[in-house]
């Protein structure tokens, strides 16, 4: 197997789909029934093929593995690609989530079938690539590439203010990535080099830190979303359609924190520790504030996508502690998250593909037609609210004591945002599901289609497993994260013997 | 100074093409309109076997005419570029011309006369080669401009390129002479040398003459007014070759003239190269947000392309050369294949320009939208499309210039830039389908399918154009 380049085989599997539903010709009912099978076998398959990235890691291993390096442009910028421990995690819930998305639009989407699965599949190969890069530049290639498929998504299969959420999408992201760029050229001269192998174990100045940190953070607290840059998010969920939601809450988010972990951290420790309150402050805001604006939502993904923001907020709460178990959390919670918040979108998607509203007071008493529904969405409400027993339950209590030893004030703060999550989420999930059924309109719902079970199936199971058993993913990330843990504590240790040194004088 | 037969060997290219020129007119008035297509075709493949002769040439430096003319692996570069730029034109302009019944085969004669003034001036290395070679793409120019002369948009263009390219061309000459009087030679390494030895400030005067004339050139503001009406009014394949060929050109000149002329007063005219650059950026920017006329708008998309480019010149450096050729080389794949798909806007009636007749084009020509729409991507300068390497390349030089200023400018117009790029894209994919355009034509397809593919695909393989354009760049320093 080593010889086999999986993880590119990985990344252009989607692609070659892509490659193939283009030559189909036609737009008649066999020709879009092809081109949704194509898709769905083709994300399928890639699912398998990097299951084999997991067989084969060896997670004793900190460093990178299924290391792939080729001439790309000439010069030191080259085609390299390989996974660690923090991006495995990534990768296969890219890969996973992505069947589940293309399933879940066989009978939403009717309207251009083709370019709609082209989209995804271009799509899937961009997200896999950024997180399989070891080159900073081919990374960013990846994660600005993204883009244009997700632009085209909102834009075209979007709901009624599609095109305005598509624009504010792409120029909101773009601004913020082209500052990052800048600070890639920079350290490109600094270093001479673009590997991200070799740039992390580069000490970049100390004067220079501070500002490539800020760049860097330009980019991803946008993508992540953090407050107060988090606007454009809730309008491309509101719009976008329910797969789009799906691949936006679950991996594209992620792309933000993950950058967070593979350049900010280990590249820029001292301008981490120097940020550190800034980015806690930041990270209590949007626990606190936006799930306060959860609470106040009538559109059913408006409120989950400020959840979203509020659990992003924990992430970055548990990177920025700068500790093993906070990095660790962070790592946890954007997969758990990715399964969550993933899932609570097709919940909505299951409503809203009967009934096309997705208004809160459109709803109430649908356990009394659709119990199988109530269920699933019960145990993703659970999940999200942080439930002891489900994954969202690791993440934020793995940062919560993280952010606890770092500073018990920010602790305090961010544990409101708990509670509050369960405010909002249940209440949310009470005017929806319970109640008594009186809106004639759904009187006729029918509950879940051996489909959507399908859908939600694996979610379910993984949502469980990993909160009765997180060691898969925390034993994956473990040796990794202690590098980069190890980085930043090593900077912190730099900055407090100098202090003791000028003392000393 | 002795003649002999050996000079003319390195100007064997200009030569062929100018030859071709004159042979082909002679076809064309004996025959007339009749053998409007030979010519055209001819004109093609003259152009393609030149370009395939100037790629045998050695890239080592080899002067001739007493040094007053290079060729060296930059020149080969340029000129390769400038022809394949002029052949494509001619290919546009064939089914556009037959079907308004402008069967004038002076056009491809004119575009083979300037496209000889081109590469003197490529390859030109003191200032009276420099003024004939830019004189003679220029007048060829201005004809070719009002070569729909029954209508008025095309005179009026053609009118007015001439008036302000006339005046143009006097701000050069006056530089030219100002260069002369105080330096005592016209060849570049003779002012090199001058310049070294004290700087005058009639030195600087006369620099600052001959770059306005030639930003006149590359339409970089403050002069670039003529270039949405000229753009606009000119028939639209003439467009594409105003775009795409003279721009090449007058970078060209513009590299060799500041960094073989005036390597010793880099900061004299880095300062005039940085605010033209921003100055560009931005009028790119913002002026074509407002544009209705597609035409109108990628005048204005021209302008700011010059300023991204020139952000490699203001860096000064070989690297900063090389990004210019690169952008270069990928700005002129995408301005011809995105005037193909412009060309390809036809009803009945004839050539609509307005950007709302696109609306719904991905459902009624959905594999010229997805062209057009990569097209407008990599104009944005969104990865992996071409594009985004072209920006790349430039700003890179730019931070190792230390030109942090001129980079976030650069890379945040590029963001406004992007909006009247998405806006386009919005409507072909976006809005309800108006009615359909004409099938397109063979001649489009071809060139939208050949730069259109080396726009999508240039980052499987990218190394071979950055190699080429390093080699080139090198023999500038």
């Amino acid at each position: 197997m080593s010889t086999m380049p999986l993880l590119s085989l990985t990344v252009f599997l989607p692609l070659a789909g892509a490659l193939l539903i283009l030559m189909l010709r036609g737009d008649d009912e066999a020709v879009r029934r092809n081109a949704r099978w194509i898709a769905l076998w083709t994300t399928l398959v890639t699912f398998a093929v990097s299951l084999f990235l997991v067989t084969g890691f060896d997670r004793a291993i900190p460093g990178f593995q299924f290391v792939e390096d080729h001439p790309w442009l000439g010069g030191v910028i080259r085609y390299h690609l390989g996974v660690d421990g923090i991006s495995l995690p990534f990768v296969i819930l890219t890969t996973f989530v992505m069947p589940i998305a293309i399933l879940a639009s066989f009978r939403a989407i009717e309207m251009r079938v083709k370019e709609y699965m082209i989209a995804f599949l271009v799509l899937e190969t961009l997200m896999v690539g950024t997180f399989a890069s070891l080159d900073i530049v081919l990374f960013y290639v990846f994660f600005e590439g993204g883009l244009i498929p997700m632009f085209l998504i909102i834009g075209i299969w979007g709901g009624k203010r599609r095109v305005y959420a598509s624009f504010k999408f792409f120029l909101y992201t773009l601004l913020g990535s082209v500052l990052m760029l800048l600070a890639i050229m920079a350290m490109y001269m600094e270093a001479g080099t673009t590997d991200i192998v070799k740039l992390l174990s580069h000490d970049f100045p100390r004067a220079w830190q501070p500002w490539l940190f800020l760049a860097f953070l330009a980019s991803f607290a946008v993508k992540l979303p953090m407050w107060p840059v988090h606007t454009w998010l809730p309008d491309a969920h509101v719009e976008a359609p329910t797969a789009g939601s799906v691949i936006l809450a679950a991996i594209l988010l992620k792309m933000g924190g993950y950058g967070f972990l593979r350049f900010s951290l280990p590249m820029f420790p001292h301008a981490s520790e120097l940020f550190a309150p800034m980015m806690f402050t930041l990270s209590v805001v949007a626990i606190v504030y936006t799930s306060l604006v959860a609470m106040m939502q009538e559109d059913m993904k408006k409120l989950i996508a400020y959840s979203s923001v509020a659990h992003m907020g924990f992430v970055t709460l548990g990177m920025f502690s700068l500790s093993q178990e906070g990095i660790q959390g962070a790592v946890f919670q954007m997969v758990s998250h990715g399964f969550v918040s993933g899932a609570l979108f097709l919940c909505v998607g299951v409503v809203y593909d009967r009934m096309h509203t997705r208004d809160i007071d459109a709803y109430g008493g649908l356990v009394n037609r659709m119990p199988a529904y109530a269920f699933v969405f019960m145990i993703f409400t659970m999940a999200n609210v942080g439930l002891p027993g489900t994954s969202g339950f690791v993440g934020e209590f793995l940062t919560l004591l993280a952010a606890f030893k770092a500073n018990p004030n920010v602790a305090f703060f961010a544990t409101l945002g708990v509670i509050l999550s369960a405010g909002y989420a249940l209440w949310l999930y009470r005017r929806v599901v319970f109640g008594a059924l009186t809106k004639p309109s759904l009187q006729g719902m029918l509950d879940l289609t051996p489909r959507e079970i399908a859908l939600f199936v694996p979610l379910i199971v993984l949502t469980v497993l990993f909160g009765v058993w997180p060691g898969p993913i925390l034993d994956t990330s473990a040796n990794s994260v202690a590098f980069v843990a190890e980085r930043a504590q090593t900077a912190i240790q730099a900055v407090q013997k100098t202090a003791m040194l000028m003392g000393a004088h | 100074m002795q003649f002999s037969i050996s000079m003319l060997a390195p100007v064997l290219p200009e030569l062929l093409v100018l030859a071709g020129a004159i042979v082909l007119l002679m076809v064309g008035a004996v025959r007339g309109e009749k053998a409007v297509s030979a010519v055209d075709f001819a004109s093609v493949a003259l152009l393609l076997v030149t370009a395939a002769l100037v790629l045998c040439q050695s890239g080592a430096p080899v002067e001739s005419f007493n040094g007053s003319f290079v060729t060296d692996s930059f020149s080969r570069f340029m000129k390769v570029l400038v022809l394949l730029g002029a052949a494509s034109a001619i290919v546009l302009a064939i089914d556009y011309f037959r079907q308004r019944n402008i069967r004038r085969f002076e056009f491809s004669i004119l575009v083979l006369t300037s496209v000889s003034g081109m590469m003197i001036m490529i390859s030109a290395r003191d200032l009276v080669m420099l003024y004939l070679g830019l004189e003679l793409m220029s007048l060829s120019l201005y004809v070719i401009a009002a070569i729909d002369r029954d209508n008025l948009r095309s005179t009026e263009a053609g009118l007015k390129y001439f008036v302000l390219g006339a005046l143009a061309s006097g701000m050069l000459l006056y530089g030219a002479s100002l260069i002369y009087g105080f330096t005592g030679t016209v060849s570049f390494a003779g002012i090199a040398a001058a310049s070294k030895a004290m700087t005058s400030v009639g030195l600087i005067f006369g620099l600052v003459f001959l770059l306005a004339g030639i930003a006149f050139k590359i339409s970089a503001v403050p002069f670039h007014m003529w270039t949405p009406d000229v753009y606009e009014g000119a028939p639209t394949p003439v467009t594409a070759f105003f775009a795409a060929a003279p721009k090449v050109a007058a970078m060209a000149l513009l590299l060799r003239v500041s960094l073989e002329a005036f390597p010793a007063i880099v900061p004299q005219w880095q300062q005039i190269v940085v605010f033209i650059s921003i100055a560009s950026m931005l009028l790119g920017a913002f002026a074509a947000i407002g544009q209705r006329n597609i035409k109108r708008l990628m005048a204005y998309s021209s302008i700011g392309h010059v300023g991204y480019a020139l952000v490699g010149l203001a860096a000064g450096t070989q690297q900063g050369v090389q990004g210019v050729l690169i952008y270069m080389a990928i700005y002129v794949a995408m301005t011809l294949a995105t005037f193909a798909c412009i060309l390809n806007m036809r009803r009945r009636g004839g050539n609509v320009e307005e950007i709302g007749q696109l609306a719904g084009l991905a459902r009624t020509q959905p594999v010229v939208a997805l062209f057009f729409g990569a097209l407008l991507f990599s104009l944005a300068g969104i990865p992996p499309l071409a594009g985004f390497f072209a920006k790349f390349y430039v700003f890179l030089a730019a931070i190792d210039a230390k030109l942090y200023a001129l980079a976030v400018i650069g890379v945040v117009t590029s963001v406004v830039g992007a909006f009247y790029y998405l806006r386009i894209v919005k409507i072909m994919y976006m809005d309800e389908p108006a009615e359909a355009f004409l099938p397109m034509p063979k001649g489009l397809g071809i060139v939208m399918g050949v730069f259109g593919l080396f726009v999508i695909l240039f980052f499987v393989y990218p190394a071979p154009l950055v190699a080429a354009a390093e080699a080139a760049a090198k023999s500038l320093f």
